[in-house]
């Protein structure tokens, strides 16, 4: 990397850049490690800023827009600062069929917010989500990187205490 | 006792590691592959085992396979379709957990036979388990020499990556899958020219399904014959296939290609709970016609399935009971797909919002007898053949079979201005 590169990024660390730059020596063209570029951000901040969007821009040799354009496709790359925690509830067809609807209720009850908000005190970001691919064992949701499978509404407030 | 050669060695929230996948006789397919057979005898063995696509559009593997241009000069990529994301869908994701090392075999096999030196896993991100167990596989295989240089001293080499998505239906469309591993937007590709010929960074590429890919090391240990008398009917292999809905034992099961709908209901998923009747089903996923009592004993196969006017696809079924309204069943569907519709092309992006409105309307009370000819008319306009990938097509199967089949349902709420079953709580 060279100097003038590093001082003109924002905020970018340098781990973060040398595992991009990892990732640029996998791709035959540079672009084609922008969704790993954002997942490497994400991954150390919660979410992907402007700034971030700038800085991946300038070391993958794109423009803004074109990152963004990507960053804003994939529902799983958040633009919007997100909390500490993620919450992402089945939304499809055979959770639906066997409670989601309460399940949804629920979880809007207990933590106070509604889809794509944030509790006060940033703990949860509550999201609904297309199939999670276990529908025997339906409703399910994700807690970050957790499964949960057949869940009712009685049970999110053990689930959610383990996540502080 | 029936033969499973998919899930036979699968143990319950078990991951085979390469010592228990060799000791059950894994990667013997691999080494005969490339110890006694040329890349186009595998191709032709798979053709003649008429092994069909396990993601849904049961095309010939073995004929996808034989576009692939031998003589050209360059790198050539080998891609394992796992963004298993058709809702109602589980089955990938018990051959990605349960035994990872019978896809990597099934995918080096592959590789060999189109001669790709560079392959890919494109793997949901959801499935946070079968991307740990992929990682650790592909690491054995590396050090057991199964992948890398010079694979078991034949000078065949091949590389494998792991890329974890960051979600999108789109991504499971294979040439939307080309877009996404090239760093873009996942909307689809004109074809032609199809990916066999300009793929992955335009270069020749197969993308096959995770179950279709970890059939081809049994077809090579044991021949076409025997996979096709695996199958019940003329479409070779066992299936997994999958219920889910109010059944009493909702699951999937590795089972002759054939068995009948009343078979998967009444014996495997145990039949309905206790209090709910059965009145249809899409037979493989979310974007698949339903079918009805009508059909209880059509063999599921792709042949058979497309004949009752319904297809395969994923071959995992999602009930409708008695207690859920058709209506609001669709109308989850259709907001599924309107959401996931990547807005590339018009009829799509602005039809799919407006069948989601109209349902919802219904659901609400506020619907009206135009309403339903609006649904018919955009389950026409958004067929095959009107829009850029199969998306809107797809998600116009549900519908349409709906509107066939559960038509008084509709007319009800248009009449009593309610959802008499009272689905919703918003």
């Amino acid at each position: 990397m060279n100097k003038l590169l590093t001082d003109f990024l924002y905020m970018l660390t340098q781990t973060e850049i040398s595992k991009i730059e990892h990732e640029l020596q996998q791709v035959p063209v540079k672009k084609a490690a922008v969704i790993e570029a954002l997942k490497i951000v994400q991954e150390e901040r919660r979410w992907v800023s402007d700034e971030n969007v700038d800085d991946i821009a300038a070391l993958l040799g794109m423009s803004a827009d074109e990152v963004d354009s990507v960053a804003t496709f994939y529902n799983l790359i958040f633009r919007r600062p997100v909390g500490r925690h993620v919450i992402l509830v089945c939304d499809s067809i055979s959770c639906w069929v066997m409670g989601y609807e309460d399940l949804k209720q629920g979880l809007m009850d207990h933590l106070q917010i509604r889809y794509g908000q944030t509790t006060a005190d940033g703990r949860f970001t509550l999201l609904p989500n297309a199939c999670l691919g276990c529908c025997d064992h339906a409703p399910a949701l994700m807690v970050d990187n957790d499964l949960y499978q057949d869940i009712t509404p009685v049970m999110i407030k053990d689930i959610l205490a383990k996540y502080k | 006792m029936i033969e499973t050669p998919l899930t036979g060695n699968i143990k319950p929230g078990v991951s085979l590691d390469i010592k228990a996948y060799e000791a059950a006789g894994g990667y013997q397919g691999l080494r005969k592959a490339l110890q006694q057979m040329t890349p186009p005898e595998v191709t032709t063995l798979v053709k003649e085992s008429n092994l069909r696509g396990r993601g849904g559009a049961g095309f010939s593997t073995g004929m996808k396979w034989s576009f692939v241009p031998m003589n050209v000069e360059g790198p050539k990529y080998l891609i394992c379709n796992a963004d298993e994301m058709e809702p109602g869908t589980f089955k990938d994701r018990w051959l990605l957990e349960g035994n990872p090392h019978q896809l990597l075999e099934g995918m080096i096999i592959s590789a060999y036979a189109i001669q790709a030196t560079t392959s890919f896993v494109f793997l949901r991100w959801a499935y946070k388990k079968a991307a740990q167990e992929i990682r650790r596989a592909i690491a054995e295989a590396h050090a057991a020499g199964y992948l890398g240089q010079n694979i078991l001293g034949t000078g065949f080499h091949l590389d494998m990556h792991l890329h974890t998505g960051v979600g999108r239906y789109m991504c499971g469309e294979e040439t939307a899958l080309l877009n996404s591993l090239e760093g873009k937007r996942a909307v689809p590709r004109a074809k032609p020219p199809f990916p066999q010929i300009s793929g992955l960074f335009g270069k020749p590429t197969i993308v096959n399904n995770v179950e279709t890919l970890c059939f081809i090391p049994h077809i090579v240990n044991k021949g076409a014959a025997w996979f096709q008398s695996l199958s019940r009917t003329g479409d070779g292999g066992t299936k997994i296939y999958g219920v889910s809905g109010r059944v009493n034992k909702p699951g999937a099961w590795e089972l002759p290609m054939g068995v009948t709908m009343r078979e998967l209901i009444e014996e495997h998923a145990g039949g309905m709970q206790h209090g709910y009747n059965f009145r249809g089903a899409l037979p493989g996923g979310a974007s698949t016609d339903f079918l009805t009592t009508a059909h209880m004993d059509v063999p599921m196969d792709f042949t058979s399935v497309a004949a009752a006017g319904s297809r395969l696809g994923t071959g995992t079924m999602v009930v409708l009971d008695d207690h859920t309204c058709p209506v609001g069943f669709v109308h989850n569907l259709e907001h599924f797909f309107a959401q996931e519709s990547c807005g590339f092309c018009t009829p799509c992006r602005e039809g799919l919002p407006w069948t989601e409105k109209i349902l919802y309307a219904l659901e609400r009370g506020e619907g009206t007898e135009a309403d339903l000819e609006q649904l018919d008319l955009h389950t026409r306009l958004l067929g095959p053949g009107n829009t850029f990938c199969a998306l809107a097509p797809g998600a116009m199967e549900p519908l349409q079979s709906a509107l066939k089949y559960f038509r008084e349902d509709f007319e009800q709420h248009v009449h009593e201005k309610k959802c008499p079953y009272g689905n919703y709580t918003h």
